[in-house]
């Protein structure tokens, strides 16, 4: 009997005391952030999405060879003499056209690796994480600034830089043929 | 009210109707603030903001809800029982509503002053259980059914505990007209029934512990017929996916949320009228001393809904202070201590009101 009374005793009690931590509840001020309207401040060094400074870029594919799920894809053209690339901001002097600079976000790791190698700095992260898609496709960032048909331009004009080559080449290994029986002739 | 109108407009159909649109525009209203005032006050107990973003602070998430709900596709499954499985939710919703009829929201407001109003509520909840057993039954699955044995049991068995909690007072106050309980509990707050009923003597004051002690047993139980937390176990979300609303959706599943809501507000008005003095003012009336007459009705409206909605939010500080009960703790909740102490309650009551 008790027991018994000592029970719904404690039964009470206790609910009671349970009530009283949850109204002192309602008037603890909420944690909530109303995210789109206010948002929490990054960290320092935040991994969020890549960016490439094109302006910078040497086409030197050290990114892309660091990359661990290999999601960085770049095709460069050599530049046929004459043409003026311009420098990087450091003052090095660019040699190759970049044709193709891609970055797909799907596969991307944001795990920083790419950053580290490139000599001129040109590809960062940025504070950006909010760029979801509806299709996978649109992830795929390009970033060069070439459009296609100057690309192909480019890539005409070092192929037909190379077939000049490969003519004077094999011109200068066809003279030599023809030529050696005069040369002890004028000695 | 409803002579009011017959006077007015002469025909008993008419009359009838506009009788019948005020409780069912509180019940909208009472599920409208109600679900809003829900996830405000379990948000806020839990430290977050709720609906935030629909209107301010979320004042239109139920117009939202609401307008979602009616557009979705009636879907049932080929396995239901077709008759049972579309009438449980409109009878769910009868059983809630029908008990708006007895309930006197003031003096003037009252649906039909029948003489058994408090036995009519009792009975008419029971419909309650008949709907939820046939809403379980006829969906044909196993969660709806667990869910709807559940609650059927819970009902009936915290069914005794509030009758007899009901019974002591109606030996106390000798009427069974809920009107007339609300009468007698006139003017000042000292009058009401928790502390011992109108009327100054020993008997008064010998009865306040044990007022205390019914009004706890029928808070409790009631709190289990309306298969509130922490007596959810019916429609246990963990357990039973939705217990026996499971295979509803759309606006079938708003009828169960509207017959909850519904049911909450009809149980806390009966308990403020068994133990808080019903539409009764506790201060005395700004009409009496005002000496303007027509008044008092509106005052004592205004007086019933906030003590109805001062339990519907202890409802809710209830539901998200306690983790859910076992079964098994729920029955011997019930079995083992709220019924022996509410015949003791009872005969205690009965022998001091003979005094």
């Amino acid at each position: 009997m008790k027991a018994y009374l000592k029970n719904t005793w404690l039964g009470i009690y206790t609910v009671l005391v349970g009530m009283t931590v949850t109204f002192k509840h309602l008037f603890v001020p909420a944690v909530t952030i109303q995210y789109p309207d206010e948002r929490l401040k990054l960290p320092e060094r935040e991994r969020n999405r890549l960016y490439v400074n094109m302006d910078d870029c040497i086409g030197c594919d050290q990114c892309s060879r660091a990359c661990p799920v290999s999601c960085i894809e770049i095709e460069t053209v050599k530049s046929v003499p004459g043409e003026d690339l311009g420098t990087t901001s450091n003052g090095k002097k660019k040699a190759l056209w970049v044709t193709k600079f891609n970055i797909d976000f799907a596969k991307c790791c944001y795990c920083q690796l790419c950053v580290f190698p490139c000599p001129t700095e040109c590809i960062y992260m940025t504070d950006v994480f909010e760029f979801s898609e509806y299709e996978r496709g649109n992830l795929v960032y390009k970033f060069a600034t070439l459009t296609e048909e100057e690309a192909a331009q480019k890539k005409v004009n070092y192929e037909k830089l190379q077939a000049e080559k490969e003519a004077q080449k094999a011109a200068a290994a066809a003279k030599p043929k023809t030529e050696p029986p005069s040369h002890p002739a004028t000695n | 009210m409803y002579q009011y109108f017959y006077d007015l407009t002469g025909n008993v159909i008419i009359s009838g109707l506009i009788v019948a649109i005020f409780p069912l525009v509180n019940v909208l209203l009472v599920v409208l603030i109600g679900v809003y005032l829900e996830r405000k006050v379990s948000a806020h107990m839990q430290d977050r903001l709720g609906p935030m973003r629909t209107g301010w602070h979320g004042t239109l998430q139920l117009i939202a809800d609401f307008v979602k709900l009616l557009q979705k596709e009636d879907i049932a499954s080929t396995e239901t029982d077709k008759g049972l499985y579309n009438i449980a939710p409109v009878l769910v919703f009868t059983g809630a509503f029908a008990a708006y009829a007895a309930i006197p929201f003031s003096s003037k407001l009252i649906g039909s002053e029948i003489e058994v109003g408090i036995f009519y509520v009792i009975a008419v909840s029971g419909l309650v259980v008949v709907s939820i057993l046939m809403a379980g039954w006829s969906a044909n699955n196993k969660y709806s059914l667990l869910g709807a044995m559940r609650s059927a049991a819970q009902i009936i068995s915290y069914e005794i505990p509030t009758a007899l909690v009901i019974l002591s007072i109606v030996m106390l106050t000798g009427t069974l007209s809920l009107g007339k309980m609300s009468e007698l509990q006139t003017a000042y707050f000292w009058n009401w029934n928790i502390l011992g009923g109108a009327g100054f003597g020993l008997a008064k004051f010998l009865l306040i512990p044990f007022m205390v002690v019914g009004f706890i047993i029928i808070y409790i139980s009631t709190l289990a017929e309306t298969n509130r937390t922490p007596f959810d176990i019916p429609e246990a979300e963990s357990e039973l996916v939705a217990g026996y609303f499971t295979e509803y959706c759309g606006m079938k599943y708003a009828m169960f949320m509207l017959s909850e809501y519904g049911n909450m507000f009809a149980v806390s008005a009966i308990v403020s009228i068994l133990f808080f003095g019903g539409y009764q003012s506790p201060f005395g009336y700004l009409g009496n001393t005002l000496n303007v007459h027509w008044l008092i009705p509106y005052e004592q409206a205004f007086w019933f809904l906030l003590k109805g909605w001062f339990f519907i939010f202890v409802q809710m500080w209830l539901r998200w202070t306690l983790p859910r009960l076992r079964v098994d703790q729920l029955m011997s909740v019930c079995w083992k201590y709220l019924i022996p102490y509410a015949f003791v309650n009872l005969i205690i009551i009965g022998i001091i009101s003979l005094l």
